[in-house]
């Protein structure tokens, strides 16, 4: 019991900190990224000096992170004249925490035997038990995400009704329809998963993608359900309220949408709370189609080359290796995400609306049909 | 059946998509590459040590590639020895809509011809709107403006977006058109200097 609370604590603290640390570095690839797809340096000039010298410590800008975050806590925290104040203070949070929450129950790693890992003493206190690298192992996995994805689309409408101002009460509005809207399209883009892997619980979707399909490509949802990918890469976008998407928020028509009365740290968790769903988007896509933890020729034992080559590696080369695969490619996942942000142009709102309930809503429905057949078809087969 | 003309004046675009670009996905798909292209090669070039940009990192580095007909900085032009060709008439103080010239005049009892000469010349380029009129009004062709930038960062806004006379004398061009004579190699800091004689024919 004791062993238990010691390693989930353990996750929960490396999982905040993993999530919060990467949305700060969004924050810096966003800029870097996109000066360097249009040309530019990017931001080079926040600096810590070394005191006591003249030595500066630049590192390409990545401290921009650090100064916007003080910068943030320093702020004036002005609130509107008329406001619903428990509303009000309640709406940033609302915004971040289930989105922190959905990591909860995305796998960053296979099995972990901490009583393998750390010589005799652990072996004694942790005994036999394993764990999956997961901070809830829950059997509804997947229903836990729809039901917090759910709960952002209630921070952003406390938001813009709280704050007494017809721009954020237009960006919530916005919010709400977009967010509904494409929530419908990721469920049913999903739920063609569902059923090829029979259950609703992430770690065991992953388990599932390890191997090799037809002998030469990874199992990996992305070649199993490569239209489910895509729509899914695009409602994610459309529910993290980025451009092309981001009409909630539309600098150019409502100021900044449903925050626009919102300052200091309590703005700052808004917009972290945007970089950290572009964390937890990547990690979803990477759980859901791009294998997870999984390597190509790799399981919990070690290698496995083609040509029937074993090579077995330490329990902690394992788990180590593990994880990085899934960082790295939830990182990527976020690489993308930013390059469709800067790539492409806005929608306009009834654009928006009529993509997803006319264009992405028959295509997720014939996906899943098409998807349906098929699995009974085989499964009528096997 | 006589086809019908439309002669109204069409002011709008006639939607010249294909299919293949009103399903959308391609052409993202293709902007992606465009996009993903640009960022893979600037990659590329920071990586290996080479620039992948297209801005310049300004006040450490300035561009090379201004217009020939820039004009973003004033320079004074200098005499043969070097000193000034001002005479601190205030002509150009005069004409600035800006008022941006503060000139003290000076007198050389060592120079007739000239015995006017700036003890200061400073432009504010705070409030400069670089129209160039005090280049039209000088009558002794002293001051020019030439491609370039004042470079004038600061960190503190009471130092002021001055240019003095050190400064603006510190032109050296290869070759000037409009002066028979070759401009003096430059003098360190280009202050002008009074220890040459004036030459023979202007006496």
């Amino acid at each position: 019991m004791i062993q238990d609370l010691v390693v989930h604590g353990v996750f929960i603290v490396y999982a905040v900190l993993m999530l919060m640390t990467l949305g700060l570095i969004l924050t810096w690839v966003e800029r870097k990224q996109a000066a360097i797809m249009s040309d530019r340096i990017g931001a080079n000039r926040a600096y810590i000096r070394i005191p006591f010298t003249q030595a500066k410590i630049v590192w390409w800008g990545l401290f921009h992170g650090l100064a916007d975050g003080l910068k943030m806590m320093l702020k004036e925290d002005w609130r509107p004249q008329a406001y619903d104040r428990v509303a009000y203070a309640l709406a940033p949070w609302l915004a971040f925490v289930p989105v922190l929450a959905v990591f909860s129950v995305i796998p960053f790693g296979g099995r972990l035997e901490p009583g393998a890992l750390f010589g005799e003493g652990a072996a004694g206190f942790f005994g036999e038990r394993v764990y999956q690298l997961q901070v809830a192992p829950l059997d509804a996995g997947l229903l836990v995400v729809f039901a917090l994805g759910g709960i952002a689309v209630i921070g952003a409408m406390l938001a813009g009704w709280s704050s007494n101002n017809k721009f954020s009460l237009l960006g919530a509005v916005r919010a709400g329809s977009q967010m509904i809207s494409y929530e419908l399209v990721i469920g049913l883009t999903v739920i063609g998963l569902i059923l090829i892997y029979g259950t609703v619980n992430l770690g065991n979707i992953v388990e599932q993608q390890s191997g090799m399909l037809f002998g030469f490509l990874p199992a990996w949802g992305i070649f199993l359900q490569p239209f489910a990918a895509i729509l899914f890469l695009v409602a994610a976008q459309a529910e993290n309220q980025r451009i092309p998407f981001d009409l909630p928020e539309a600098e150019s028509e409502l100021i900044a949408g449903y925050f626009t009365e919102y300052s200091a740290m309590k703005m700052g968790l808004f917009m972290f709370a945007e970089f950290i769903h572009i964390a937890i988007i990547a990690a979803l896509f990477t759980t859901l189609f791009l294998g997870g933890y999984n390597l190509p020729y790799m399981n919990d034992a070690g290698l496995l080359l083609p040509g029937g080559l074993e090579v077995a590696m330490p329990h902690l080369l394992v788990v180590i290796l593990q994880i990085t695969v899934f960082w790295v490619k939830v990182f990527l996942m976020c690489s993308f995400l930013i390059l469709v942000r800067w790539s492409l142009p806005r929608f306009r709102y009834d654009q928006l609306l009529s993509f997803a309930w006319r264009f992405l809503l028959p295509l997720a429905m014939i996906n899943l049909i098409v998807t349906a057949i098929a699995v009974w078809a085989l499964g009528a087969g096997a | 059946m006589k086809p019908v003309i439309d002669r109204r004046k069409k002011y709008w675009n006639e939607p010249r998509l294909n299919w293949w670009e009103r399903a959308y996905i391609f052409e993202v798909v293709r902007g992606f590459s465009i996009t993903g292209g640009v960022f893979v090669r600037n990659m590329g070039r920071w990586i290996t040590g080479r620039k992948g940009a297209l801005t310049s990192y300004y006040p450490e580095e300035k561009r090379a590639d201004f217009a020939a007909h820039n004009r973003g900085k004033h320079v004074l032009t200098q005499r043969e020895d070097g000193r000034p060709q001002c005479i601190a008439c205030n002509l150009c103080a005069t004409v600035c809509p800006a008022r941006v010239i503060e000139i003290e005049a000076g007198f050389d009892p060592d120079d007739p011809a000239h015995p006017k000469f700036p003890i200061r010349f400073e432009i504010d380029y705070s409030r400069c709107i670089f129209c160039g009129f005090c280049v039209e009004a000088c009558p002794e062709d002293a001051i020019r403006m030439v491609p370039d930038v004042p470079g004038l960062t600061v960190t503190d806004r009471s130092d002021g977006m001055w240019l003095g006379k050190q400064e603006l004398l510190n032109w050296q061009p290869a070759r000037d058109p409009a002066k028979p004579y070759p401009p003096r190699p430059a003098k360190g800091d280009g202050a002008p200097s009074t220890d040459t004689d004036p030459p023979a024919s202007k006496q």
